[in-house]
């Protein structure tokens, strides 16, 4: 045990002392020094068949005829008929693309790696005292209190108690801009503070976070496998015994021993076995870098094969917050602020949105004193600001308080309205001065997001809402979505996504993962918007951290660009097997130069694969920002 | 019902996985191994009343592979 362990640990040193012993040999044999030749040769052959060996013996006690024991029982043979430079370099050759083998196999798994090297180890521990003590992340509980300072790493996910800070949160997003957090909102495990100081209480820690879950997932996925490669493993298992009977075959039949154990060694299944795997491990790690979570190769072949992708509207497509989505305003600058002004301790979601945008807009609303405030429910309220007499609400409120509308302005009302806006009407001394349309707004470039999909491949786009038709209706066409399904339930939803699937459509459905949930897990494809929940990481096959479209369409570009170098890698191995069969017919092949054309291909199906690491989806036209709010009347016309 | 996970030094041959996933798997009260390959992860659910982790553990590196760290989650009650 302890032999075969050392040598195990030793193989590059053996494979390098290997390749001297071949030098040696061929300087004996040029040189005119037998001796050299044939002991450097024997050596070499001993030394480097030992890994070998002790690799196809493991592999024979669980039962499995591996590629080690072709190599052996052809190295033994070419050993047996005195070919002693050919086993030499064939074991040779056989370590050192093992050697190579390993080394660009890591540099495919190193995005995950560097995933988790990015895992915290310790956490700065606010003992009952006030004083810190230093834990190991393992060691912390939840509702534990932790210091984190500037340039360190959130240990936990919690809620910040005191302190704001600048975080760094690509770990779990894949997006590195910094964002500001306060107290009360959440922070996750394994993002960086890049400027300032927070305590956090814990609420999820060591494997619950959702970091913790992120690793665990790509790690799972990075080893499920795809049809292709489960039907390869099943060929592969058959595959090297038949090698083994073919060489046996050829041994009886035409009783060539150099002819039998050539066999061996040009039956390999090396890049065939290699290939598929090998593409969707830097397929699947390219994704989880760009805050793309693919759940598995069956993932990617799926996805790449739809050609319907169905979507939930709010909080999907749209923001799922409603925002002013435009304003209209007829001379006093100042109503905006009134407006505000008086919104500002209501929790109404339109006076909330209206506050938002006073605020982004800085038009100042602080310093008003608001009098005489009184609200009339269903309609809005009134007051008095500066000694004006203000109203803001719906029509209902504008009539009572003899607010009449001329022409222009009841057409602009409606067209807001017709644009899925909700509206509000703000009257200054009893006169019109602003029409404020509020809705929730398209997430940003969705609609160029979507036109590239379909030039991708998609045929059909398709939005479902619990929604009312009319604003379905705008919202769906403003996207260019070929069909507009409202007023739905989410049982509803799934009937839908069914009868697609019937129709004999691939169909993806995205939605924000909590509500949606039946509808993801019933498409071919769930999609689930996550900022990071856990409802939305566990149901679906694909998260998009970032809750973005242009994840989404990292991902379709993606899974179709892996599943092609996979076929692309089939094909290399194939041809590579059919390349050697020629060259052995022809006589041109024989034991060395077989495993050199061997090892060669496995390291180009290797490469190959590593281009997907560096994949990023070319864009087709810029997406350029949706035209900001304030309209013109003509606009809205 | 105990987890553990140990991370294993770099796996470079399938035939690796299958050795340690039937060793493991014929150990009393081990109810199911999972070999991450790519991960070089071992994840076994486990009896606690019949085998530690650490017995686990001695399997693996006894087979041939050294194991860098286990982390053990014991169930409840």
């Amino acid at each position: 045990m302890k032999f075969q362990r050392w040598i195990q640990h030793h193989t590059n040193q053996i494979t390098a002392v290997t390749a001297g012993l071949i030098i040696l040999g061929f300087i004996g044999r040029f040189t005119g020094q037998p001796w050299l030749d044939t002991s450097a040769f024997v050596l070499a052959s001993i030394i480097a068949a030992t890994p070998i060996i002790i690799r196809a013996w493991e592999a024979l006690r669980v039962k499995t005829i591996s590629i080690e024991l072709l190599v052996s029982i052809a190295v033994i043979g070419a050993f047996v008929i005195r070919e002693f430079d050919e086993s030499a370099i064939v074991t040779f050759l056989f370590l050192f693309g093992t050697f190579l083998e390993e080394k660009t196999l890591a540099r495919t798994r190193k995005s995950i790696k560097s995933l988790t090297e990015m895992a915290p180890t310790t956490a700065q521990v606010v003992q009952p005292d006030g004083s810190v003590n230093e834990t190991d992340v393992d060691f912390v509980d939840e509702g534990d209190v932790v210091l984190v300072k500037t340039g360190a790493q959130v240990p936990v996910d919690g809620k910040i108690v005191s302190g704001s800070a600048y975080l760094n949160e690509a770990s779990v997003t894949g997006e590195s801009k910094l964002v500001t957090k306060r107290p009360g909102e959440l922070v996750y495990s394994g993002t960086m503070v890049d400027n300032g100081t927070i305590q956090v209480t814990a609420t999820k820690v060591g494997d619950d976070t959702t970091f913790a879950k992120i690793i665990e997932l790509v790690e799972d996925a990075q080893d499920t496998k795809s049809h292709v490669e489960k039907f390869i493993d099943r060929f592969a298992t058959y595959y090297t015994p038949a090698v083994l009977l073919l060489a046996l075959l050829v041994g009886i039949f035409f009783r060539d021993f150099k002819l039998a154990i050539t066999v061996l060694v040009l039956g390999c299944p090396g890049a065939l076995v290699i290939g598929a795997p090998v593409s969707n491990v830097a397929g699947i790690g390219n994704g989880a870098k760009n805050g793309v979570l693919i759940k598995g190769g069956e993932v990617v072949d799926t996805f790449s094969k739809v050609d319907t992708l169905v979507f939930d509207k709010t909080g999907t497509l749209t923001k799922g917050k409603t925002e002013v989505a435009s304003v209209q305003t007829y001379g006093d600058s100042h109503a905006l602020a009134y407006a505000a002004a008086m919104e500002r301790e209501s929790d109404h979601p339109l006076g909330r949105a209206i506050v938002a945008y006073v605020t982004e807009h800085e038009l100042a609303s602080d310093s008003l004193v608001v009098q005489a405030t009184n609200t009339i429910k269903g309609q809005g309220m009134t007051a008095e600001i500066e000694n004006h007499d203000v109203a803001v609400g719906n029509q209902t409120l504008m009539n009572a308080e003899g607010v009449i509308l001329n022409d222009a302005q009841q057409k602009t009302l409606i067209a807001i309205q017709h644009q899925g806006s909700s509206t509000v009407l703000v009257a200054v001394d009893g006169a019109l001065q602003a029409i404020i349309g509020i809705a929730d707004v398209i997430r940003d470039g969705v609609k160029d997001d979507l036109r590239q999909l379909k030039a991708m491949g998609v045929e059909r786009l398709v939005m479902l809402t619990g929604d009312n038709e009319l604003t379905a209706k705008t919202v769906g066409s403003q996207l260019g979505m070929d069909e507009i399904h409202a007023n739905l339930l989410p049982e509803e939803k799934v009937t839908f996504v069914k009868q697609l699937q019937d129709d004999g459509h691939t169909v993806a459905f995205v939605g924000d993962g909590i509500n949606d949930s039946p509808s993801i897990a019933t498409a071919n494809i769930g999609i689930a918007m996550g900022g990071g929940t856990d409802v939305a990481v566990e149901t679906s096959d694909i998260v998009l951290m970032q809750s973005s479209f242009g994840e989404l369409i990292h991902a379709y570009g993606l899974a179709k660009k892996t599943v092609r170098n996979t076929r692309e890698n089939i094909i290399i191995a194939i041809g590579t097997v059919v390349f050697l069969l020629i060259g052995l017919i022809f006589g041109y092949i024989y034991m060395a130069s077989g495993m050199f054309v061997h090892e060669a291909s496995i390291l180009v199906v290797v490469l190959n694969a590593m281009r997907l690491i560096r994949y990023t989806p070319k864009r087709i036209m810029a997406s350029n920002k949706p035209a900001k709010l304030i309209k013109s009347p003509a606009a809205i016309n | 019902m105990s987890k553990a996970i140990m991370q294993l030094d770099a796996l470079s041959c399938p035939s690796c996985m299958q050795k340690i996933q039937g060793a493991l798997a014929k150990q009393a009260g081990v109810e199911d191994v999972k070999v991450l390959f790519n991960a070089a992860k071992v994840k076994v659910n486990f009896d606690e009343k019949i085998v530690s982790a650490d017995a686990l553990a001695d399997v693996v590196t006894k087979l041939g592979y050294e194991v860098k760290g286990v982390k053990v989650k014991v169930a409840q009650q």
